[in-house]
Parts: C-alpha cells; sequence; structure tokens
C-alpha cells in the first residue's frame, strides 16, 4: 500500500525520474534502466486492463452467483427456499380451498337430488303426490249393502300385504292414517261416505296383487260370502290421482341432527 | 506513453479473448483490480508531481495486488470476507479520490 511516494521517495528529483545522482552521467544508463522498468510497467497495466476487461465481463454475465461467497450464497438458497416453502403452502392452502368448494358444490347437488326422490317416495306412500305404474281396477258390487268396515279394511291390509305401494278407495287415496268407519251400506273412508259398487285402484305387481284377492279365505271369497263380487282387471299403466292433505303433525317434529 | 498503451492493450486482450475467472480467484480479482487502479492513479500523481519511480510503481503495484488480495483470503478464512472486501475497497475508493483530486489540481490548477 505504498503507492504514494512522496512519504517513500522524498528526493523531488526532475523529469528524469529513476536516478537522481547519475543524471550527471548522461542519459545513457537511465534509460538502460528505464527499459525493464517500461517493460514491466507496460506488463504490469496490461494485466489491469485485461483483469478489468475481464471483470467487467463477468460481472456483467449475470455469473455472480458463481463468484459468490459461501456465507452469500447460504444467505440466497436460504431466502430463496423460504420462498419456496412460502408458495408452496400457499399452493396447498388454493388446493384444499378448491377442493372444499367443488365437493361442498356436489355434496348440496347430490343432497338435493336425494332429498327430492325421498320427497317423491314419501308423497306417494302418504298419498300426498300422484302416482302412476301398473296395478289392479277392481270393483267390488255389493248390492246388499253387506259388506261392513272390517270387510273394507280386510280388502286395504290385504292389498297391502300384498305389496300394494299405493291406492285409492272409489275416489279417496288411502294413506297410513286412513280409517273406515260408518255402518253397512253408508260406509266412510276418512270421513268421505263412499257408495257401491266401490272402485279399488291399486299400484302393484298386478299378478301378485291378484293371486293375493284370490287365495282360498280371501278378499273375493269374503265378498262372496256378503253377497257381494268382485271383479278385477290387470292394468299395466294405471293413475292414482286422488290426493289425500299433508297430515300436520301435532306433537312430533321431525329430529334434524341425525 | 507506455503504460497507456499497456492499458489499451489490455483491454483488447480481454475483449478478444473473454476467458472466465477461475472460481478460486473470483472473489480476488475485483480487489485486486482496484488495488491496481489505486497504484496507477498514485503514479499517474507522482508523475505530474515530478517524483515518478518506476521502482516504487511496480512495487507498489504489484504489493497493492496482492495485500489487498491477502486481506480479502484472510477475511474469507475467518469468515469475515465480505465485510473485509468491503473495507479494503472503501479504503482503495478513499485514496483513489485522493489521488484523483491531486490529479485534478495539476492539470486543472483547481
Amino acid at each position: 500500500m505504498s503507492t504514494d511516494p512522496p512519504p517513500v521517495e522524498p528526493p523531488p528529483v526532475g523529469p528524469p525520474p529513476v536516478d537522481p545522482p547519475q543524471a550527471g552521467e548522461g542519459d545513457r544508463p537511465a534509460r538502460r534502466r528505464d527499459l525493464p522498468a517500461a517493460l514491466l510497467i507496460g506488463v504490469l497495466t496490461l494485466l489491469l486492463g485485461f483483469a478489468f476487461t475481464v471483470q467487467v465481463r463477468n460481472s456483467d454475465d449475470e455469473q455472480v452467483l458463481a463468484g459468490a461467497r459461501e456465507e452469500d450464497l447460504v444467505r440466497i438458497v436460504d431466502e430463496v427456499s423460504s420462498r419456496g416453502v412460502r408458495l408452496r403452502e400457499q399452493i396447498a392452502d388454493q388446493r384444499s380451498a378448491l377442493r372444499q368448494l367443488t365437493s361442498s358444490d356436489s355434496e348440496t347437488a347430490s343432497a338435493l337430488e336425494e332429498a327430492g326422490t325421498r320427497a317423491a317416495a314419501l308423497g306417494v306412500l302418504n298419498g300426498t303426490a300422484p302416482a302412476e305404474g301398473p296395478g289392479l281396477r277392481m270393483t267390488l258390487r255389493d248390492p246388499d249393502d253387506g259388506l261392513r268396515v272390517t270387510d273394507l279394511i280386510d280388502v286395504i291390509q290385504e292389498l297391502r300385504g300384498a305389496g300394494a305401494e299405493t291406492m285409492q278407495f272409489d275416489g279417496v287415496r288411502v294413506g297410513l292414517s286412513t280409517a273406515v268407519t260408518g255402518t253397512a251400506g253408508a260406509l266412510l273412508i276418512d270421513g268421505r261416505p263412499v257408495t257401491a259398487p266401490y272402485e279399488v285402484l291399486v299400484l302393484g305387481s298386478p299378478q301378485d296383487l291378484e293371486t293375493a284377492l284370490n287365495i282360498p279365505g280371501g278378499v273375493v271369497q269374503a265378498v262372496g260370502s256378503r253377497g257381494g263380487s268382485v271383479t278385477i282387471e290387470q292394468v299395466p299403466e294405471l293413475l292414482v290421482d286422488a290426493l289425500r292433505p299433508l297430515p300436520e303433525a301435532q306433537y312430533a317434529a321431525p329430529d334434524d341432527d341425525d | 506513453m507506455i503504460p497507456i498503451l499497456g492499458l489499451v492493450a489490455g483491454v483488447l486482450l480481454g475483449l478478444l479473448l473473454d476467458p472466465t475467472v477461475p472460481l478460486g480467484l473470483q472473489p480476488y480479482l475485483p480487489i485486486a483490480v482496484v488495488a491496481a487502479l489505486d497504484a496507477v492513479f498514485g503514479g499517474f500523481r507522482a508523475r505530474l508531481d515530478g517524483i515518478f519511480d518506476a521502482k516504487v510503481f511496480v512495487i507498489s503495484f504489484v504489493s497493492n495486488v496482492v495485500v489487498a488480495a491477502l486481506i480479502v483470503f484472510l477475511g474469507d478464512q475467518l469468515g469475515v470476507g465480505a465485510q473485509l472486501s468491503t473495507a479494503v475497497v472503501v479504503v482503495l475508493g478513499i485514496r483513489i479520490f485522493g489521488n484523483a483530486a491531486a490529479i485534478r489540481r495539476h492539470i486543472f490548477r483547481a
């Protein structure tokens, strides 16, 4: 670090720089000593220019990382990896949000569909919705007014036991809580008067229903013993369109958390 | 004259050859360049002061470069390389500024 010549070489010599004492001997020795010095200076400055250019080129090249120190590199790697971790967390968050959104979407859709089919099935069972399908059209004739409440209940129970899914009795839909009241000749179903001949529309497997009605001691025989008669007709496409009002539960409320 | 020719030739050589710096030298090259620049500025100032000495210039040039690189090397070994190279650059920069000011005074008389 001794670039500042003043302290190092105090003798303030004139333009012929090198050896002041020999100045008196003329230029010869000074020139001789100058040549290697000049060569050295030339080589050094050439090296400087070379190194300078190389360094400038080098730091232009974005090769900064290659020349960086270990500690700097460690810091850079740290930053990059923590950034990566942050980004990966973001990705995971977004993914789970997306999954939640899509799954809740499809869940709602399928729940809605399920609720719809359930409502339809319940409506058919309850008698609050019209229903159609294969079944029987049955006519009970009762010229002697011999059919009593129990006979009609027997008919209904027999049909239910044979797999009837829903039915209507002389224009009155029969549901779970249907009641048959009155006296022979003036029967009421759910409080509505019905008169013979009774037309019964039943949805279910036609063969099963007909077989069930015709068994010995079954509906057909019972009605016959009361002086009536039964005609049964299998219908491939039957419409049961009498409706019952939706019963409102007075005491029972649906349990939501099942 | 010779230093200017040498500088120009060196720059041209560097442009033409465009070598890559060996990995081991990369931390030291910029420091060495700054140290050499300091020596060159000092030499130029001495020239203007009329006290230029080729021997002093050559020795100061070489020792500047070697010492600067050595300091940085030591700093790297001690784990304070970045800080020490900053310190070297600051010191050399101050010296270059001082030399440049002296040169300016010589040339512009101001």
